[in-house]
C-alpha cells in the first residue's frame, strides 16, 4: 500500500483532462504495450513457420532470396518414401511408449514415495530433480563417457558380472540407452508435476477411503490416480510434445547413429538442412513435425483433456 | 523407522542412479585418464588438479561462461519487459479481439522450436545476424513469450481491480500503475518466469549451434561439445570441463531452487 501514496504525481491539468480523453487513450495504451511483443512473436515465430511450411513446396537450398523452384508435394512423396525417415517415426513411436509406459509410471511411482512421510524427503527431491536443470549437452557428453564401450563406467561395473554392452555402438541397444538417459535427466521433473498434484488432493479423502478399509493399493487405484487425472496428462502432453522434436541429446550422443539406428526427425531435418543445403526438402521434415504436433495438441485437447481444461496451451501456467 | 526401510532403500537406489555419474564426473576430473581406466571406482590417487587448472586457465572457459551469461541476461530483460507489458493489456484492459490476439500468442506454446530452425537461419543470414549474439537473444526471447505472458497475465489478473481503480482516481496514468505498482507487486511472478527464462537460455543448444560458427561467439554447451570432440582420448579433462561447466547451473538451481519448481509446477497442476 505503501506504494499508493506515491501515486498522485501526475499534474493536477492533465488528470481534469481525462474524462473526454479516456475513450481514445487506452487503443494508445494497448497498442504501445502489446506491440514490441507482437512484432518480435510475428517476426521470429510465425514467420518462420509459415516460411517452412511455403519452402516444404520447392526444391531449394536457402540462398538466393524466396525459391522458385516449386516441386509441390514432391518433398514429401520423397520423405514417405525414404527409410531413415520412416525409421524416425517409429523411433518416435518407440520412445513414447518408453515415456509413457517407463518413465512416467515410474517418476509416479517415486513421487508417491516421497508423499510419505520420509525423513530426509526435502533432500531427495532436491536430488532427483537436479539433472533438469543441466542441459541436454552436458548430459550427452557425461553419458556418452559413462556409457562408452571400452573405458566408460557402466562396462567396469557390468564387467564384473560379465554384462558389458556396447551401448551407444550397437544398433540394438542403443535406442534403449538414449532412453534411459532421457529418464536419468527428466523423471525428476515429472515427479516434482506429480507431487505438486498430489499435494493439491485433500488427505481427508485419502482418509476416509483407508477407514473404510481400502488397501493401500485399492486407495492409490481408485482415489488418488483418478484425482491426478489432470497432472498426468499435462504431464503426458509434455512429454510427447518434446519427443516429437527430441535433438539435443540425440545429436550429442549418437548423432542419430550408429547407422541411423537412433535417429530422430529433427536430426534428420538438421542434417538436410544444414549438411546438405537441401532446405526445401529439410523443411519439409520440419512440417511434418509442426503437423504431427499440432494434430495431437488438437486432439489431446479435444478427447483427453476436455474435461479438465478449456485448452491444455491456454491454462498452462494460468493461476486463476 | 521399520516401516519406512523399504522407502528408504528404494530412494536411495534411485538417488545412486542420479548421483553415480556426477560424482563419477567429479572425481573423474581428479584422475589422470590412465587413473580412469585402473582405478575407476576409487578416490583419485595421487589427486591430479592439473585437468581442473588447465580448464581455468584457459581463456576459452571463460569466454563461454561470459557469453552463456550475457546471452541469458539480456535475453530474459527482454521476454520478461516485453511479456509484462502484453500481459497487462490482456490482463486488465477489455477490448475487442483480446482474445484472439492472446491465443495467437498461446498456440505458440506448440510450435516445436525445431520447425522454425531452417528460416530463422537464413533470415538471420540475410540481415547479418549470424555470430552476432542478438540472433540467439532475440530468437529465444521470441520463443520465450507465450510462457511468460500466459504466467504473467494470470498473476496481474489475481491484484484486485480495487487498486487499479485507487491508482487511477490519485491520477496514475495506465503507465504509471503498470511500471510504480503492478511491477512491484508482481515482484513472486517475475521471479519465477525470470528464473525459467534464464535457465532456458543457458542449457540451449540447437540455436547457438546453427547461429555461432565464430569460436569466439560460441556458449557453455558448445564449447562442451567441441571440447569433448577436440580431447576424445583424454576422458579426465573432458569431465573436469564438464564438471565446470556443470558448476554455474547447479549453484543457479541451489538459489533459485523455489522459483523453478514453482514455476514448472504450477501451471501443470492448477487447471
Amino acid at each position: 500500500m505503501t506504494t499508493l501514496t506515491r501515486g498522485p504525481q501526475a499534474p493536477a491539468p492533465a488528470a481534469r483532462a481525462r474524462p473526454p480523453r479516456r475513450r481514445r487513450r487506452p487503443w494508445m495504451t494497448i497498442t504501445l504495450f502489446v506491440l514490441p511483443a507482437l512484432v518480435l512473436f510475428l517476426l521470429l515465430v510465425v514467420a518462420p513457420i509459415v516460411v517452412a511450411l511455403y519452402a516444404s513446396a520447392f526444391k531449394w537450398n536457402g540462398f538466393g532470396g524466396l525459391p522458385t523452384n516449386f516441386v509441390g508435394l514432391d518433398n514429401f512423396t520423397r520423405l514417405f518414401g525414404t527409410e531413415v525417415f520412416r525409421q524416425d517415426l517409429w523411433h518416435l513411436a518407440v520412445i513414447i511408449l518408453l515415456s509413457l509406459g517407463v518413465q512416467l509410471p515410474f517418476s509416479l511411482a517415486i513421487a508417491m514415495l516421497l508423499h510419505q512421510r520420509v525423513r530426509g524427503r526435502a533432500v531427495y527431491r532436491l536430488v532427483f530433480f537436479a539433472p533438469y536443470v543441466l542441459s541436454e549437452v552436458i548430459t550427452g557428453v557425461l553419458f556418452s563417457l559413462l556409457l562408452s564401450p571400452d573405458a566408460g563406467l557402466a562396462n567396469q561395473i557390468l564387467g564384473v558380472f560379465g554384462l558389458e554392452s556396447e551401448w551407444l555402438a550397437d544398433t540394438g541397444t542403443v535406442l534403449p540407452s538414449v532412453f534411459l538417459v532421457m529418464t536419468w535427466k527428466y523423471f525428476g521433473f515429472h515427479m516434482m508435476i506429480y507431487l505438486a498434484g498430489r499435494q493439491n488432493i485433500p488427505d481427508e479423502l485419502i482418509e476416509a477411503a483407508r477407514i473404510d478399509g481400502a488397501t493401500p493399493w485399492r486407495v492409490f487405484r481408485h482415489v488418488t490416480l483418478p484425482l491426478l487425472g489432470p497432472t498426468i496428462r499435462i504431464s503426458v502432453f509434455l512429454s510427447v510434445i518434446y519427443t516429437i522434436q527430441l535433438f539435443d541429446l540425440v545429436w550429442i550422443l549418437t548423432e542419430g547413429g550408429p547407422s541411423h539406428a537412433s535417429e530422430t526427425m529433427a536430426v534428420t531435418m538438421m542434417e538436410f538442412g544444414f549438411g546438405r543445403n537441401q532446405v526445401g526438402y529439410a523443411s519439409a521434415i520440419s512440417v511434418v513435425m509442426f503437423g504431427l504436433s499440432l494434430v495431437f495438441a488438437l486432439l489431446y485437447q479435444r478427447f483427453v483433456m476436455r474435461r479438465d481444461l478449456e485448452g491444455a496451451t491456454t491454462s498452462m501456467g494460468d493461476h486463476r | 523407522m521399520r516401516r519406512t526401510l523399504p522407502l528408504h532403500a528404494v530412494a536411495w537406489i534411485v538417488g545412486a542412479f542420479i548421483l553415480v555419474p556426477i560424482v563419477y564426473a567429479l572425481l573423474g576430473g581428479f584422475k589422470s585418464t590412465d587413473q580412469l581406466s585402473t582405478n575407476p571406482f576409487g578416490l583419485p590417487d595421487p589427486w591430479v588438479t592439473e585437468n581442473y587448472t588447465d580448464v581455468l586457465g584457459s581463456g576459452s572457459f571463460w569466454r563461454q561462461l561470459w557469453n552463456s551469461t550475457f546471452i541469458a541476461v539480456a535475453t530474459t530483460a527482454i521476454v520478461v519487459l516485453l511479456s509484462a507489458m502484453a500481459a497487462y493489456v490482456f490482463a486488465r484492459f477489455a477490448f475487442r479481439g483480446r482474445e484472439l490476439l492472446f491465443t495467437v500468442f498461446t498456440v505458440g506454446l506448440m510450435f516445436p522450436f525445431a520447425v522454425a530452425i531452417l528460416p530463422i537461419f537464413v533470415m538471420l543470414r540475410t540481415l547479418g545476424l549470424l555470430d552476432n549474439p542478438l540472433g540467439v537473444i532475440l530468437t529465444q526471447a521470441a520463443f520465450g513469450l507465450p510462457l511468460t505472458i500466459i504466467i504473467l497475465r494470470g498473476f496481474f489478473r489475481s491484484i484486485p481491480g480495487e487498486i487499479e481503480e485507487a491508482a487511477t482516481i490519485d491520477g496514475c496514468t495506465p503507465f504509471g500503475f503498470f511500471w510504480r505498482i503492478l511491477l512491484p507487486m508482481a515482484r513472486p511472478a517475475l521471479a519465477t518466469v525470470s528464473v525459467l527464462a534464464v535457465v532456458g537460455s543457458w542449457n540451449t543448444f540447437m540455436l547457438p549451434l546453427v547461429v555461432f560458427s565464430d569460436e569466439t561467439a560460441w556458449t557453455l554447451p558448445l564449447g562442451v561439445q567441441q571440447f569433448q570432440g577436440q580431447y576424445t582420448s583424454d576422458i579426465a579433462r573432458v569431465l573436469a570441463y564438464l564438471v565446470l561447466a556443470m558448476l554455474p547451473a547447479l549453484g543457479f538451481y541451489a538459489v533459485a531452487e523455489r522459483h523453478l519448481i514453482g514455476g514448472l509446477t504450477a501451471g501443470a497442476t492448477k487447471g
